[in-house]
This record gives C-alpha cells, structure tokens and sequence, in this order.
C-alpha cells in the first residue's frame, strides 16, 4: 500500500477508510464464524458485504466502480434471497421449538433437526444455497467475483479470495446440516454436488481466456470453492475431512498468491499478463514467491493442496465414479491454463526498474512454508480437530 | 376462502393485497419522485399490517418491528432518497428496459409462481397472517423484476429496498416476524446500506456524469 501512496493512487483520507472498513470488514468476518445463531450469522455477512463494497471501489476509478456496483447489486439479492431461506428456516424451526429466541440458534436446531417439516426445509435450502451460494461464487453467479478481484486493491483480493467466501461456504455448510437432517435422501448434497462441479467446469475454461493476472487467479479462486462444494457435497468422514482441509490451504496458497501477484503488478504497473515479465531478475523473491505459489495452488505434490485434491479425488473415484472425469478434465484445463501463463511472467525477458520500498514478502512465505508443512506432515492435534469437525458435519 | 376468517386476518389480507398492488404501480412508474413515495406508501401498509398482527396477537416485540419500519421505511430511507435525487438532479423520467406492459405480463406470471410455491408452506402455518406469505413471495420477485429491467442506479436501489420490504412481510406472515436481535441487525444493514449506496451515487455521477447504469458495462469476460 505504500507504493500505491507514492504513486498518487491513493490519498490519505481513501488510506484512512481503507484501514477502518478493512478492521470492521475482520470483525464482521469473526462475528460470523462465532455466532449461534443463524439470523445474526445473515446480518454478519450482509455487513461484510457493505463494507467490502466500499474496499473495492477504494481507486475510484470507473472500472473499480463498476466492480463495486456489481458486487454489491450482486450480493446484495443474493443476500436477500438467503434471508428468506433463514426466514422459512425460522418457520419450520418455529414449529418444533417455539416462538422464544431460540428457535435460530444453530445448537438448538441441531438437536431437531429430524423433527424439521422436509418440505419448508427443502426450499429453505434452495434459497439459502442460492444466496449464500452467489457469495461463494458458484457458478451461475459468479460474476461479481472476478470484477471485485481484479480492480479492488490486493490486500482486499486476499481476504477476499482467502476468508469471505470460506465464511460464506461455512454458512451453506451449517445449513446443510439442518438440512441432512430433516431430508435423509441426501436432496442438500446432491445440489451442492451438482452445483460444485458446474462451478469447477465453469472457472476452469473461463481461465484459459483471460489476459489480467488478478482475474485468472479469481477465476482459480472460484474452481477451488466449486471442488470444495463438491466435496462437502459427497459428504462423509473423508470427504468433508479432505474439503475442510482444501479449505484451509486454499485460503493460506491464494493469500500468498495475491501478495505476490500485487507486488508483481506494483513493479510493472500493469495487471495484463503479457506486460509482466521476467519476475525471477527484477526480484528473485517474487518471481519464486509467485512460481511456488502458483505450483501449490495447481497441486503439485510436496504441498498440502496436493494432499486434499488427492483425497478428494479418490472419494469420488469410489463413490460417484461418473464425476472422475469432469474433476480430472476440470482441473487438467486449469493447470494448463494457469502454469502456461504464469511461466513466462515469471522466467521471461524484462525491462522493468525496482520500486523505493521493500515488498511486504513475509507473508509470502510464511503462508507457503505452512502450506509445505501440512503437506508433509500435519500434526495430530489438527488432524483431532479436522476428524471432529467432519463428523459434525456428518 | 372460508367465511370464518376474523375481522383483522382480512384486514392484514388488505394490507397485504395494497402492497401487491403497490408493487405492481411501483413497476408500472415512470416517475422516480413518485416511485419513492410509491415505495414510503408501501412501508406504510407493512407497517399498518404488522401493527395489526401486533394488536391482535399481542406480542411486545412486533410492536417495536413495527415502529422500526415507521421509522426506517416510511420517514427515513425516502427522506434519504428524496435528498438524493434532488441533489443529483435525476431527470424525471425512468428509462425502462423492456416496455412497461410486457413487464406487467411477466409480473402477472410471477404472482402465480409465487403463490403456487407458497402454497404448501402457507397451508403448514398456524399464524393468522398465513395467507399473506405468497403474496409476500410475489413482492420480493416484482422488486426483483423491478431491478432487472430498470437503468437508473437510484431505481434499482428502490427495487432492493422493495425487496427488503418483501421479506419483512413474509417473516411476519409466516412467523409473527423474527427475533428481535436480528431484526434490529438486519435494519441497521439496510440503512447502512443505503448511506453507503448515497455516498456511492456520488462517486458513480463523477466518474460516468450519468447514473445510467448501461455506462457500467465494460468489464466482461473477452
């Protein structure tokens, strides 16, 4: 952000609002993850809506603009749409529990959940995957992710790639279980089976065609979350172990990504990737940064995403066959498409100077050592705690 | 219907059907000053309603909802509105997408949709207002229309905040309205909201010099 000051970008009122809508932007995160109850965890996620919003349009430049309106139009109906689903929740909640305050909070829905009426669950369901789906960047409404990524400053594509549509996927997930609960048939999981692989096919082509380095790296955001979704869809012990576990190193491989990639984009003074060239001479710590980065996040076999998208392929091997080949294609594509273009920004040839301050590239590698660690090795107490959360799940 | 329905059932009913109707002028506008006091009207029927199920049933806390929406919905948002409007100097005409009776059509049929999937969830409820809920349903997809097929930033922010109005209805036909904690939550979002989106329109009409939202059409997928 330093850099961004100097260059006239930024002014300091814009670097004052940055800081504060970044801090509530955190605590509504939080707020999110802690609550029981599932009408505040909605109000959360609106305010971390609105408060992103104002992050993304920090240039105002007409593009970041643009992306701001579309984000927020975009969410804001999705958010709606998921507030009905919380409403008819509460409905046929309201029935088993009563009128008192409780009938929202989750630890008390959990022990009824089989007495929930199936019907009012069902389509409760719908709507609170649809719309808390469109913050997690499913396929059909994805749209407002890549925009918010590309022209939003990369601190913010971080957190966003990396924490809101995690929390967003946790909501969907809490649900579901509600949802598994009043409709044994499996109806919640084969929707989010079916929407997480549309997801997966859809980001993987759109990522062979684009040129700005942000957007590819979205667009690789919203395959992750489609192969997570799947995961969690199958459901089970392994499944939901091995998308809890895609879920954390997907959001610690993609923050280093776009700390890299922001500092790449800082040097070059531009986000078109046939600009950036020759990373490894203009700074060898970011050129590697970026490479490695870019390997963990395509799986390559010493980091941990290797180890989840393996666990996560295997299941499906074993339980939904026919969805082998649309993973494997899916993520071949993506592979392709990524590594191809990330390869000669990183070794090409290059003009570029070197900027007055130092890059921030701690976070770089620290979020990439973690990442080397759990795929070598996870300690027991976090494999505990994984095993516990995928049994809640069920 | 049966003829057994009580005195304020029908009349919440009435309130109800008022905002459908509401809805529908809200669509068929062209005005934007008349479609924000379309919009003031509107909060003004949810709130009669919600005080009807207040009296009726007696409970406190739908009381409190509905002084938020008096306070929220039919003094504070269109006050904002009006404020802005007048100070961004809108022209007074709202350019519709698609003409206005094709839109009314696919209102109609929207309405129908909504009832029928209301139908067996209405049928569950034990609240008076049960009769209310697909019609609830058919405001929250009107304003959904109202936003697809409107250019005018400040219009589509109507929808949304129809929308909101919407579902207020249904948390209250369906549930005599939700727990108080989240209401308050989910106003105080609303009108952050729509602070944000004033500061917003600002930003957009420097930039743009139009609030036309067919300028903001650049970014795609090539």
């Amino acid at each position: 952000m330093r850099n961004e000051r100097e260059h006239g970008r930024l002014t300091a009122p814009r670097l004052r609002l940055y800081k504060g809508m970044y801090q509530l932007f955190m605590f509504t995160m939080l707020a999110a993850l802690t609550t029981n109850n599932l009408g505040i965890l909605w109000v959360a996620m609106e305010a971390a809506t609105l408060t992103t919003v104002l992050l993304v349009s920090l240039y105002r430049t007409p593009a970041s603009l643009e992306a701001a309106w579309k984000y927020f139009i975009l969410c804001g109906v999705g958010i709606a749409q998921a507030l009905f689903g919380t409403i008819l929740l509460y409905f046929a909640a309201e029935r088993v529990l009563g009128a008192a305050g409780n009938a929202l909070l989750w630890t008390h829905l959990v022990d009824v959940k089989s007495q929930l009426e199936p019907t009012v669950m069902a389509l409760s369901f719908i709507f609170l995957l649809v719309g808390y789906g469109t913050k997690v960047g499913l396929a059909p409404l994805h749209n407002w992710l890549p925009d918010a990524h590309a022209e939003g400053p990369t601190p913010v594509s971080a957190v966003l790639s990396g924490l809101l549509l995690n929390v967003a996927l946790y909501a969907i997930l809490r649900c579901k279980v509600l949802a598994d609960g009043a409709l044994p048939t499996g109806f919640a999981g084969n929707l989010m089976i079916g929407f997480g692989l549309f997801t997966l096919l859809v980001a993987a082509f759109f990522l062979s065609r684009q040129k700005d380095v942000k957007r590819m790296f979205a667009y690789s955001s919203i395959e992750h979350m489609g192969l997570i979704t799947f995961a969690f869809g199958m459901g089970g012990p392994v499944a939901n172990f091995a998308g809890l576990l895609h879920m954390t190193m997907h959001s610690l491989t993609k923050s280093a990504i776009f700390f890299a990639v922001g500092h790449a984009t800082q040097k070059t003074g531009t986000q078109l990737m046939e600009n950036i060239r020759g990373l490894i001479k203009i700074n060898p710590l970011i050129g590697w940064g970026l490479m490695l980065g870019t390997l963990a996040i395509l799986g390559m076999p010493p980091f941990g995403v290797f180890a989840s998208e393996f666990m996560i392929l295997t299941h499906a091997m074993k339980h939904f066959p026919w969805a082998t080949p649309i993973l494997l294609l899916a993520l071949g594509v993506a592979f392709a498409s990524i590594f191809g273009k990330v390869q000669p920004m990183v070794f090409g040839e290059t003009t570029a100077k070197r900027l007055p301050h130092a890059p921030a590239i701690t976070p770089v590698f620290l979020h990439l050592a973690i990442v080397l660690m759990l795929g070598l090795y996870i300690p027991p107490y976090l494999t505990r705690w994984f095993h516990e959360a995928a049994r809640m799940l069920g | 219907m049966n003829s057994a329905i009580p005195f304020s059932a029908q009349l919440i009913n009435l309130f109800a059907a008022v905002i459908l109707l509401l809805a529908f002028a809200m669509l068929a506008q062209r005005r934007m000053l008349t479609l924000i006091n379309l919009f003031a009207l509107q909060g003004l029927c949810l709130c009669l309603a919600t005080l009807v199920a207040a009296v009726t049933t007696g409970q406190v806390h739908l009381y409190y909802s509905a002084g938020l929406t008096l306070v929220l919905k039919v003094l504070l948002l269109p006050w904002i509105l009006h404020r802005l409007v007048r100070k961004l100097n809108v022209k007074g005409e709202v350019e519709a997408l698609i003409k206005i009776p094709t839109t009314m059509l696919v209102g109609i049929v929207l309405v129908m949709i909504a009832f029928n999937v209301a139908l067996p969830i209405s049928e569950l409820s034990q609240t008076i207002t049960r009769g209310t809920l697909g019609i609830a349903l058919a405001v929250v997809m009107l304003a959904f229309l109202m936003m697809i097929t409107r250019q005018k930033a400040i219009s589509q922010v109507v929808g949304f905040l129809s929308m909101e109005n919407g579902l207020f209805l249904a948390a209250t036909s369906a549930t005599y309205g939700m727990p108080m904690v989240v209401e308050l939550g989910i106003a105080l979002d609303v009108l952050v909201g729509v602070i944000i989106l004033g500061v917003f329109f600002f930003q957009i009409r420097d930039q743009f010099d139009s609030l036309d939202i067919r300028h903001m059409e650049k970014l795609k997928d090539n």
